[in-house]
């Protein structure tokens, strides 16, 4: 291999650009560190924690950082496209552009976000100490974060996958992509998804097992029954994802012929299992979504959630109907008939479950004493507009209608439609609802207040454009469009809405330095006066999280003890038993980041030599006995009388 | 920690049940892993290209060692945590050491199997009927080599450290991977073996 494949800023300009931000970025963090000697402190209290509330904050870290680099991809696609026949960008870096902004945007920094949040709150939620398996959630963190940065390193060393981020076959082949690009994505998603079937796991044992006493299933809150569903929709979908990019690396890198046009492959069989996971995973990132809507606005509207059986019976019901709709994402390619319908059917029935969830949250509203915060306005703004994305998805369900709309910015407009309002706007509502939880201060409304409109206002602009767009026949993924197809002023008018967009987020990003420096603090612990348990302990929340395990004896227990002056738990304090931090499993990820790395360009020495090193950390797991350490009653006692005494 | 003496040792501490039920689930996400596996094959069994057909290269012999070996290896490990649920540290080690040469065994014979597959010319890149069957088998049998290493490294532990919640935790989860993978290769028998002999 010569450097120049390696390297591939060679003779563009904003990749060199690129190459040199990331540089400089990585040298002004060590100096940082070093300069104001917080390397013992990174380690101490980051790298190797197994804090549910710590590897949650770094999974949103992680999270934001992946949303810039989307967004950045974004605007470059919609700056390309703004104008007809504009050169800011050639059809291959258009293509690689694309193809990282959708692998990114839905697997680096949806799921994270919605992890994140998981991991802050779900223990807090049941009333739990920690996740069931402490170590496994940093080792799921971990291996995350390795995927993520495989990802984002191809864009400057060997050259990022550019066959879209479903990556059909054959053109993500050897063949027809030669590049090492298709390499990283099938490895990266590999790792990454690894920790995600971990997590996975980890939060189905503790949301069955680890819920304080008297949580029966429905008094649980409608946050935690839907992270509970969108684990089990993990525990199943992802495999067959590791299936298939497996395969997609046999394919490439060893000259097997699943996918291959002869010697009896079958190209769309990549298109099957890829949307075999690929549509649960679309409810992975909405399910969550739809649950920090049901706590925000219950709190907000003052009232309890209207139909909260419905609510879990429709999850019910949309988890189930996402395994069945997977071949709506290609009707076009032929499949005959009968499966057509019976796939338009399924995918039809979706819109039942989830208009009674609708339903729920206006007749939720209904009557409520409704306060308008920032993550009460985004839960406020999801309903009509989501509302939009779901009715443009009944119409592409229709599979005869759907040769009509396949592939254009209809599409790309109806599932931003649906991500954006859905996925978004909840981490970014659950971000404000719940920051005060993890740092002991809000965000400033004001501000918020502004990036919410600014967001919602320059979305709509963004992408109500593309509708029209799409019906009138522009295809998506074409890097440019001559003039006569009068294509240009709508692409004009959603590239000003892309740059509102841009502005909004970094509007938020400045609430968050704006709040950490004049915020006030808050010593209270419960600043929106919510509902569920997450509010019932201190803010910043203690190490151990309660200082005594409440107990449950209805929905929504936390309210009606504060309002009716009880106490959730009056038991003596006891020395409480929490898991110690360990180093492994960055080490490991590590490990995982080099071995995917070398594989990428099929160096099989040392990539076999780092898989091993794998395996000797999972050896030396085993082999090393540690039973964690005891919290004393003195010491919890100290840590409750400084946190501003007893909670309830 | 608190151990609660009615209950078997590899249940007795709430971590300890934590990790079976997080192994089950573990177990379901396997069996996912394999179905997928099983529904490529099944796209693609008679998808052979120019190379050979299953009814070519399938000879019974060598399958029926296998099946022979491992089935045997999931009695013994069964024979292995009932000695362990009576306490009996010596018993359970020369069952567990039983079930490892057996899985051994297996292993030899299933790499004689492949090693005589690509002396007939067929190999993984022959054919998309030989990639899928390859690579059915082979995720299979690498679950049975980490299994291998997995079970000595838990034989280690119960040597040193003697039957503890811990060791027996890890002995009834490992027995549960073991029985696992039995149950896999019943339908690798049944549907790619027997089925790909049958004459239609």
């Amino acid at each position: 291999m010569k450097w120049d494949e390696f390297f591939v800023f060679t003779g563009d300009p904003m990749l060199f650009a690129a190459m040199i931000s990331i540089i400089v970025g990585a040298i002004s963090i060590v100096v940082g560190l070093t300069y104001f000697k917080k390397w013992a402190y990174l380690w101490r209290e980051w790298l190797t924690t197994v804090d549910h509330k710590k590897i949650g904050v770094m999974y949103i870290l992680v999270a934001l950082i992946m949303l810039f680099r989307g967004g950045v991809d974004a605007l470059l696609m919609r700056g390309q496209t703004a104008m007809p026949e504009n050169g800011l960008l050639n059809a291959q870096h258009y293509n690689e552009i694309f193809t990282t902004h959708g692998v990114i945007m839905i697997l680096f920094m949806a799921m994270p976000f919605i992890i994140g949040l998981m991991n802050v709150i779900i223990p807090l939620q049941i009333g739990a100490r920690d996740v069931a398996f402490p170590r496994l959630n940093s080792v799921s963190f971990w291996l995350f974060a390795a995927g993520a940065g495989l990802f984002n390193i191809s864009f400057i060393i060997g050259g990022s996958p550019d066959a879209g981020w479903s990556a059909y076959f054959p053109l993500a082949s050897l063949e027809f992509s030669p590049t090492v690009g298709n390499n990283y994505y099938a490895l990266s998603l590999q790792i990454a998804g690894l920790g995600t079937l971990m997590t996975g796991i980890n939060f189905v044992v503790t949301i069955l097992k680890m819920r304080a006493p008297g949580m029966t299933w429905m008094k649980m809150p409608m946050f935690t029954w839907s992270v509970l569903i969108t684990n089990v929709i993990i525990v199943f979908a992802f495999p067959v994802l590791t299936v298939a990019l497996a395969l997609m690396t046999m394919d490439r890198q060893f000259g097997t012929k699943f996918f291959a046009m002869q010697d009896g492959g079958m190209d769309m069989l990549w298109a099957n299992l890829f949307w075999v996971w690929g549509h649960p995973e679309v409810y992975i990132v909405i399910l969550p979504a739809f649950g920090i809507f049901s706590e925000i606005i219950s709190t907000f509207a003052r009232k309890n959630l209207y139909g909260y059986k419905s609510m879990v019976v429709s999850m019910v019901a949309i988890s189930l109907l996402s395994f069945v709709v997977w071949a709506h994402h290609f009707y076009t390619m032929g499949h005959g008939v009968m499966v057509n319908s019976i796939f338009s059917i399924s995918t039809m029935a979706i819109a039942v479950p989830t208009g009674v969830k609708i339903f729920n949250w206006l007749l939720t509203l209904h009557k409520g004493k409704i306060s308008f915060t920032t993550p009460m306005l985004y839960s406020l703004a999801f309903i009509p507009i989501f509302t939009i994305g779901g009715v443009t998805g009944v119409m592409l369900a229709m599979a005869s209608a759907d040769y009509q709309y396949h592939n254009t910015m209809f599409l790309v407009a109806h599932f931003h439609y649906v991500l954006i309002p859905g996925t978004v706007f909840a981490v970014i509502a659950g971000f404000h609802f719940w920051f005060p939880k993890v740092f002991g201060f809000r965000l400033n409304e004001k501000l918020g207040k502004l990036g919410f409109w600014f967001i919602t206002i320059s979305f709509n602009v963004a992408f109500f454009p593309l509708f029209i767009l799409g019906l009138n026949g522009m295809t998506r993924r074409m890097y440019t469009y001559s003039e006569s197809t009068g294509y240009g002023p709508l692409n004009m008018l959603s590239f000003i809405g892309a740059v509102g967009l841009g502005i909004g987020f970094i509007i938020l990003v400045y609430n968050i330095y704006w709040s950490i420096r004049y915020s006030p603090r808050d010593e209270d612990g419960d600043p929106w006066d919510a509902r569920s348990l997450e509010w019932a302990t201190h803010s910043p929340v203690p190490v151990y999280n309660f200082a005594r395990v409440p107990k449950i004896n209805e929905l929504d227990a936390f309210w009606f003890a504060k309002k009716n002056n009880r106490m959730l738990s009056d038991d003596p304090y006891e020395p409480i038993h929490m898991p110690s931090n360990s180093g492994m499993p960055f080490l490991m990820s590590g490990a995982f980041f080099a071995a995917g790395f070398c594989a990428v360009f099929s160096w099989w020495i040392p990539a076999i030599i780092f898989t091993i090193a794998i395996f000797v950390f999972m050896a030396l797991r085993s082999f090393e006995q540690d039973h964690g350490y005891y919290i004393s009653v003195e010491e919890i006692e100290r840590t409750e009388r400084e946190l501003g005494g007893d909670k309830k | 920690m608190k151990i609660d003496e009615s209950l078997p040792l590899e249940y007795s501490t709430e971590e300890n049940r934590l990790k079976i039920l997080g192994f089950w689930i573990f177990l379901g996400a396997e069996i996912a892993l394999f179905s997928t596996l099983f529904a490529v094959y099944f796209t693609l069994e008679n998808r052979f290209g120019t190379g050979p057909s299953a009814q070519e290269i399938f000879h019974m012999p060598p399958v029926m060692i296998e099946t022979i070996l491992l089935l045997t290896s999931s009695f013994t490990i069964g024979l292995g945590i009932h000695a362990m649920r009576l306490g009996l540290k010596k018993a359970m080690m020369t069952f567990f050491v039983i079930t490892l040469m057996l899985g051994l065994g297996f292993l030899g014979v299933e790499i004689y199997e492949f090693v005589t597959y690509v002396n007939e010319g067929a190999t993984i890149q022959t054919s998309a009927f030989l990639s899928a069957l390859m690579t059915l088998l082979g995720t299979h049998g690498l679950h049975v080599t980490f299994g291998l290493f997995w079970g000595t490294a838990i034989l280690l532990q119960v040597r040193k450290r003697g039957l503890t919640p811990e060791t027996a935790n890890k002995s009834f989860i490992f027995s549960l991977y073991w029985h696992f993978l039995d149950v896999v290769w019943i339908f690798i028998f049944s549907f790619v073996y027997l089925k790909g002999l049958m004459v239609l």
